[in-house]
């Protein structure tokens, strides 16, 4: 077999044994004939840190929260999310509504910085990089209202057992406020930007296809999802925090075209209106936010107690920028640990679809076609790529692969 | 498609299964201010039911969504359950569905599910390296996740003697070996 040729010239780095939340680098094994991609193979493991393992065997389940902040660097909201309401479930514990709201202004501030980080990489990625620097200036604001909320710009540490660490105060709402309007003024600019530019159709229509059947088949979740036109949003689907109070519905490419064909182009339409479903809901909560506490017990020392005598098992489920997280829980009485802890990110259903979804292209679409799916890695570091007619292998760098990238774009603008 | 409710499915279960359903239960919890009620459910079969189980939810769902198997190491036995849900697209009908089956440590096999679900190849890849549950009939043996210089027989998520000796351990620097 195929995959038997290019395992020899794969290389693999051999870190910790334990638990996979797929994050960070990845390989993929491409071959090739002549430019056309025939089959793809992936591996992956290489940031294999053990978390799981951690969670079952080091820390008590206050600490694992933090543990599970550090899954990922861009969804630190939501793998604590679906923690959270895996272990409340689990324990018969009910967070108070008010912390439900801020749990999802926080997520969806989240969703807001992720697809705009997306949208600067997928520039990039083609080589239109004025609209990157542009994508990641507009970012900023986000980011600085992230941190005038949460406190921090990056690891937010905002959710707890039970309830949420900070509360926005009435005093708060102006300054949100002004980001949001911000965000609603710039929307037909990006629009315009993202969806007429004659460059991006180019680079994106038609490009790294993923059918409706194929995507429900392969279990494609999220934006990707979405974009093959599976109406699949947990925030639409399952009522978890104050998403059951909304009237959220799932976005698909149709709404704006018309059709839907899966492709690259319709997975920035889907993240775009995405970003302004997130501002519509940041302002719902904030007009319909109740008041009262926002943690259901705030004596650190009485949750652990409860949670190390609780015995039972719950199940977590949000919506990440990048689709479904699940996670699932199970607590033994006298066990100072989880007994069971499982994780699943959504790259981890989503990385299954990306042999359907480059196979028959060409190698420069690679960096656009995988990045579409905004998959939760540093970057795809290497790729062994065998021609099949010169049995020839070799190990492309990113950097010559983005190359040819640009190389195309520049074709195609002649 | 037609939407049933959580007790119509169990029944729904029971009549497709007869006695091949050991347990099955209802988990309802009301959420935020408008007590909207998050439900899912928990199904437990025996394993020789666990295939027809598998296809009776395809027959609740044209494609129903497995979201992972979670495995636990209970002593004599693993337990799986296959984390699926059923009715998304549906505002706040989505029903989670958890397939608990109980696989004895002596007989350590479950069938597989990919001819049924395409994608559920990558999660049975990792309980089979990760639990050393047997997956018969899957299509990749390799492994998932684990490096491939990882010693054979050894199983990260074991509790028993197979689970990773402590000198694969690393201790960090000044902390003393457990």
């Amino acid at each position: 077999m195929i995959q038997e040729e290019t395992k020899k010239a794969t290389y693999t780095i051999p870190v910790g044994p334990i638990h996979p939340a797929l994050k960070e680098p990845i390989r993929l094994a491409l071959t090739v004939d002549g430019e056309e991609i025939v089959d793809v193979d992936i591996f992956a493991g290489q940031v294999h840190r053990g978390i799981e393992w951690l969670g079952m065997n080091r820390n008590n389940p206050i600490q694992t929260m933090y543990l599970a902040e550090r899954i990922c660097g861009i969804c630190n909201i939501c793998h604590p999310f679906a923690y959270a309401l895996a272990v409340e479930q689990a324990a018969g514990i009910t967070p108070p509504p008010r912390a439900d709201y801020i749990r999802t202004i926080a997520a969806e501030m989240e969703r807001i910085h992720s697809h705009l980080l997306w949208a600067g990489v997928a520039a990039h990625e083609i080589g239109f990089d004025t609209i990157f620097y542009l994508a990641w200036r507009v970012r900023e604001e986000i980011m600085d209202l992230i941190e005038y909320v949460t406190g921090n710009r990056v690891t937010k540490a905002i959710f707890q057992i039970g309830g949420v660490r900070r509360d926005i105060t009435e005093e708060q709402f102006p300054r949100i406020r002004q980001s949001l309007d911000y965000y609603k003024s710039l929307f037909d600019q990006l629009k315009k930007v993202f969806l007429d530019d004659k460059t991006i159709q180019m680079r994106t229509r038609n490009v790294g296809i993923l059918k409706t059947e194929d995507a429900l088949k392969l279990l494609t979740c999220g934006p990707s999802g979405r974009a093959s036109g599976v109406p699949k949003d947990v925030r639409q689907d399952q009522p978890y925090a104050a998403y059951a109070d909304l009237n959220i519905k799932a976005m698909t490419p149709d709404m704006v075209t018309g059709t839907v064909v899966g492709d690259v182009y319709d997975r920035i339409i889907v993240r775009l209106l995405e970003v302004k479903q997130s501002i519509e809901i940041i302002e719902q909560c904030l007009e319909e936010m109740p008041p009262g506490p926002i943690l259901a017990q705030p004596k650190t020392a009485v949750l652990l107690k409860a949670l190390t005598q609780a015995e039972g098992e719950g199940v977590g489920r949000a919506e990440a920028p990048r689709g479904e997280v699940i996670h699932y829980v199970r607590l033994e009485a006298g066990q100072s640990t989880l007994a069971t802890w499982k994780v699943r990110a959504p790259t981890y259903v989503n990385l299954m679809s990306v042999p359907t979804i480059l196979k028959g292209m060409q190698i420069a679409d690679v960096p656009i076609a995988f990045a579409s799916l905004d998959p939760c890695m540093s970057c795809t570091n290497r790729m062994v790529i065998t021609d099949r007619v010169l049995g020839k292998k070799s190990i492309m760098s990113y950097a010559e692969m983005r190359h040819l990238s640009l190389k195309k774009t520049e074709k195609l603008r002649r | 498609m037609e939407l049933q409710t959580p007790e119509k499915i169990i029944d729904s279960f029971k009549t497709a299964l007869g006695d091949g359903v050991i347990n099955a239960k209802i988990y309802e919890r009301e959420v935020a201010v408008k007590k909207n009620k998050f439900r899912s459910l928990w199904v437990e079969v025996k394993k020789s039911a666990f295939r027809d189980a598998v296809e009776h939810i395809c027959h609740l769902q044209e494609y129903p969504h497995l979201a992972i198997i979670s495995s636990s190491d209970l002593g004599a036995e693993v337990e799986l359950i296959y984390h699926f849900t059923i009715y998304y697209g549906h505002h706040l009908e989505e029903l989670s569905l958890g397939l608990r089956v109980k696989v004895p440590k002596s007989d350590l096999k479950i069938p597989t599910i990919t001819d049924l679900i395409h994608g559920a190849v990558f999660t049975e890849r990792e309980i089979q390296e990760m639990m050393g549950v047997e997956v018969v009939g899957i299509p990749d043996k390799r492994r998932l996740f684990l490096p491939e210089d990882f010693p054979e027989g050894v199983y990260p998520w074991r509790k028993d003697e197979k689970g990773p000796p402590d000198d694969m351990l690393r201790v960090l620097p000044g902390r003393e070996q457990k």
